[in-house]
């Protein structure tokens, strides 16, 4: 930590010329944003297109699929998958989702785009360490993706690999071998790129803010990097250590998590005196707060987007705030009650039920403020607004169920089932990707100079709004119907007459999936071809668009920015029109004034 | 101090809005880094209890002598060396650069010591017969496992503290280096010393019999 990496910025204003120093090993801050975005964006094709898989071996599961056994003699001969190789379809869509989409998104790419600029940085406080932060994620990419191609394939035990299925080695089955081992290696890497990022985002947001950008100053969006990576510091370095017992359970002949005289396919395996239930506390006190690090930055987005189209001060940024924060402490209390069915002493699971109930409280604080800052609003609707208003309704639908999923005794029957499958989709997946929408949407001029077209942004989210309620809200049902989740097929006799759900759902992802090429398209189209975007299309208060659509190579093109307001000051009398920048030095007629 | 504070904040200082921590960007993002690995340190310590707990057969293979006196030999060799680190900050502090190199030696010969008779400990264990995956004494073979592990990325730690002071001393006596360097690298190796006043109570100590 003492080389020249931790050299202040100011070593690299001289833009660099080299294609390399430009865009691959770029120490600029924006070139790393998109980068991550990238990476996000190969990434969730893949995870889409591994979702696809699932559904349609769900809905018909005699049909072979064109090309995939040429990618898995093994998995899928003939073209049909097989039980092992659903649940390795499924583990890696889950994998690169959550760790590779959800989290480098809204996080990494777009925090590390917008957050200095917003603050008023040149740059990130660490540019080299910024750097290696992406460099070390998309290796850690590469490694998991590469488990497709070695021995059985990739792992099969889940992104939550739990223990001793995830411990035991080759003896446990297809995909237990490399697969496995490549999985854990793959996040200890992960871990070490997003500690990097965290350290990087917090230094750069305390010590880095210009001239006037107090805390209270900073835009809502800013705080939600802030507070995500102040998460992600504590919950990656305990992930971090799990992941290497788990590697030394798996290579080195030690039994942290796998118990005495376990029995695996008629092989009683040498092991003794780990506990599985060890394994659990580990991942899950890093994994539920990482569902946070995927949802909050979306909290952040919605809450900056939302009011430069309902043209209002946001309700309560304050109380707004808090609510963030306090989701997020609270984040590191509740991991228990993935855990309630574990054989974890019953006691606990009320120990654990009571503060997660709790975090409905500041979750719905924030719902009713959104809601309220569109209440009586005069909306301008745009794919980008569109889509905040979509990330409140999935947020809302997904975060009902949670009330039911937090109380042991109803989560005793509902646990493991599709209904959690469609409960964390919504609030966590579906909500965090919707965050994503609206966030490139409303960013895409700032970040490439170029409109997206917007009828195709608005088909692209009604299909998509649509889309998602038809494919996850049937799984409630299935769920209370019994439906137990990560089964391959559906043979047993309570199961059979769900078929034309499951049916339904998978027509409904395959539509909505087919959707997203519609924002593919949108995307590349308006890249090169999109009308030329002023510096601030949205009339929004925030820094971004107090400079140039792309910002120069140093952000500001050497000004030194001033701040005068907070970033609420919609459906104020400014001289620019009904909205007062951060940085206009005019004063705001008092009885007009929002909290600055 | 000054000159450190200067060298942050891109060279715009007063341009800038003060940061709520009145110390340098380089010490902050040790301090958060000192946070995270104390978060490493403390889930890994968590597991080490877990499974001591989890196991009825737990051994305490450890005799006063040599083994715990071996260890408060380690214990007063680190903790001297973080002294005679505060004695290389504070004479980089005041300018006093030979004074610094001196100080700055001695805790890197300390951080030496201290490995050379943790690892001279190892091998005698290797040569007992325990195992990260192995417990000669009979009992649960978790004992390995955890004492390896936890005292391994405790070395680990030791053992880059040394490279990381031995390369800030030299950039110090160069001159590419400054005091600021100095201290936020002593500031790590406080930690280090401080992770150990956890793991050696916790690992030898309530191993002992």
């Amino acid at each position: 930590m003492h080389d020249s990496s931790t050299q202040p910025v100011h070593h690299q204003m001289v833009e660099p010329t080299g294609f390399i120093r430009k865009h691959v090993f770029s120490l600029d801050h924006k070139v790393i944003g998109k980068q991550y975005y990238g990476l996000a964006f190969v990434a969730v094709l893949t995870g889409m297109l591994l979702s696809w898989l699932m559904r349609i071996h769900l809905a018909w599961p005699t049909v072979p699929i064109p090309l995939l056994d040429k990618l898995s003699p093994n998995g899928a001969p003939g073209g049909i998958i097989t039980p092992e190789y659903y649940l390795s379809i499924m583990t890696m869509h889950a994998t690169i989702m959550v760790f590779f989409v959800l989290t480098t998104a809204p996080f990494a790419a777009f925090g590390n785009f917008l957050l200095p600029i917003q603050v008023g940085a040149e740059d990130m406080a660490f540019p080299r360490f910024n750097m290696m932060s992406f460099w070390v994620t998309f290796v850690a990419f590469l490694v998991l993706v590469a488990s497709f191609f070695v021995g059985d394939g990739p792992p099969l035990a889940g992104w939550t690999s739990y223990a001793p299925l995830s411990a035991v080695g080759a003896v446990a089955g297809p995909g237990q071998g490399t697969g496995q081992t490549l999985w854990a290696i793959s996040i200890a890497i992960f871990c070490v790129g997003q500690l990097l990022g965290s350290l990087n985002f917090i230094t750069t947001t305390l010590d880095l803010r210009t001239k006037g950008m107090s805390l209270a100053r900073m835009p809502l969006s800013t705080w939600g990097w802030f507070i995500t990576s102040v998460i992600g510091l504590l919950a990656f370095a305990v992930l971090l250590p799990a992941c290497i017992l788990l590697i030394l359970d798996r290579t080195a002949g030690t039994s942290f998590f796998i118990p005495s005289g376990l029995v695996v396919n008629d092989q009683t395996l040498p092991h003794s005196g780990g506990s599985p239930l060890l394994w659990q506390h580990l991942f899950w006190f890093f994994g539920h707060p990482e569902v946070y690090i995927a949802i909050l930055p979306g909290f952040g987005i919605i809450s900056t987007i939302l009011p430069a189209f309902a043209r209002k001060t946001i309700l309560g940024p304050r109380a707004l705030l808090g609510s963030m924060i306090s989701i997020g402490f609270l984040s590191y209390m509740v991991w228990g009650h993935h855990m309630f069915l574990s054989g974890m002493n019953p006691f606990s699971a009320i120990l654990f039920s009571v503060p997660t109930l709790f975090i409905t409280i500041p979750a719905t604080i924030s719902v009713l403020l959104w809601t309220g800052t569109i209440y009586g609003a005069k909306m301008r609707f745009t794919s980008a607004s569109l889509f905040c208003i979509g990330f409140v309704s999935v947020f809302i639908t997904g975060g009902l169920s949670g009330f039911f999923l937090a109380q042991p005794s109803i989560d005793t029957y509902l646990h493991a089932t599709y209904f959690v499958v469609a409960h964390f989709h919504f609030v966590m997946a579906v909500a965090a990707m919707f965050g994503i929408f609206a966030g490139t949407y409303f960013w895409f001029p700032k970040m490439y100079g170029r409109m997206m077209n917007e009828a195709l942004g608005k088909w692209h989210f009604w299909l998509t709004f649509v889309g998602v309620y038809c494919i996850f809200m049937p799984m409630h049902y299935l769920g209370l119907a019994g439906n137990v989740r990560r089964y391959a097929s559906f043979t047993d006799n309570y199961l059979v007459p769900l078929i034309p759900v499951h049916k339904f759902i998978s027509v409904a992802a395959l539509i909505t999936g087919a959707a997203q090429l519609l924002f593919f398209f949108n995307l590349f189209w308006s890249r090169f071809r999109g009308e030329k975007a002023t510096d601030n299309p949205w009339e929004a208060t925030t820094l971004e668009w107090s400079t140039t659509s792309p910002p120069p190579f140093d952000n500001f093109g050497g000004r030194h920015l001033v701040v005068y307001h907070g970033p609420e000051e919609y459906g104020v009398q400014g001289t620019a029109g009904d909205y007062v920048m951060q940085t206009s030095p005019e004063q705001i007629p008092p009885a007009n004034a929002g909290k600055s | 101090m000054s000159e450190s504070e200067m060298t942050v904040g891109i060279g715009h200082g007063p341009s800038m809005e003060a940061s709520p921590f009145a110390i340098p960007s380089k010490k902050l993002a040790m301090w958060l880094f000192i946070m995270a690995d104390a978060a490493t340190f403390a889930a890994i310590l968590f597991a080490y209890g877990f499974l001591r707990e989890a196991s009825p057969n737990w051994s305490t293979p450890f005799a006063f002598s040599p083994t715990i006196l071996n260890g408060m030999i380690m214990t007063v060799v680190l903790l001297t060396s973080s002294l005679t680190a505060l004695g290389g900050v504070q004479a980089a502090k005041a300018g006093n650069k030979s004074s610094c190199m001196r100080w700055l030696g001695a805790t890197i010969l300390l951080g030496i010591v201290f490995a050379v008779l943790h690892l001279r400990e190892w091998f005698k264990m290797f040569d007992e017969g325990w195992r990260l995956f192995q417990n000669p004494t009979g009992g649960s073979a978790q004992f390995g496992a955890a004492f390896f592990s936890i005292t391994g990325l405790h070395l680990l730690h030791v053992i880059s503290g040394v490279v990381a002071i031995i390369i800030v001393a030299l950039g110090y006596n160069r001159g590419r280096l400054d005091a600021g360097h100095v201290e936020t690298t002593a500031l790590y190796w406080h930690f280090v010393d401080l992770v150990w006043m956890f793991v050696f109570p916790l690992l030898y100590l309530m191993n002992a019999h």
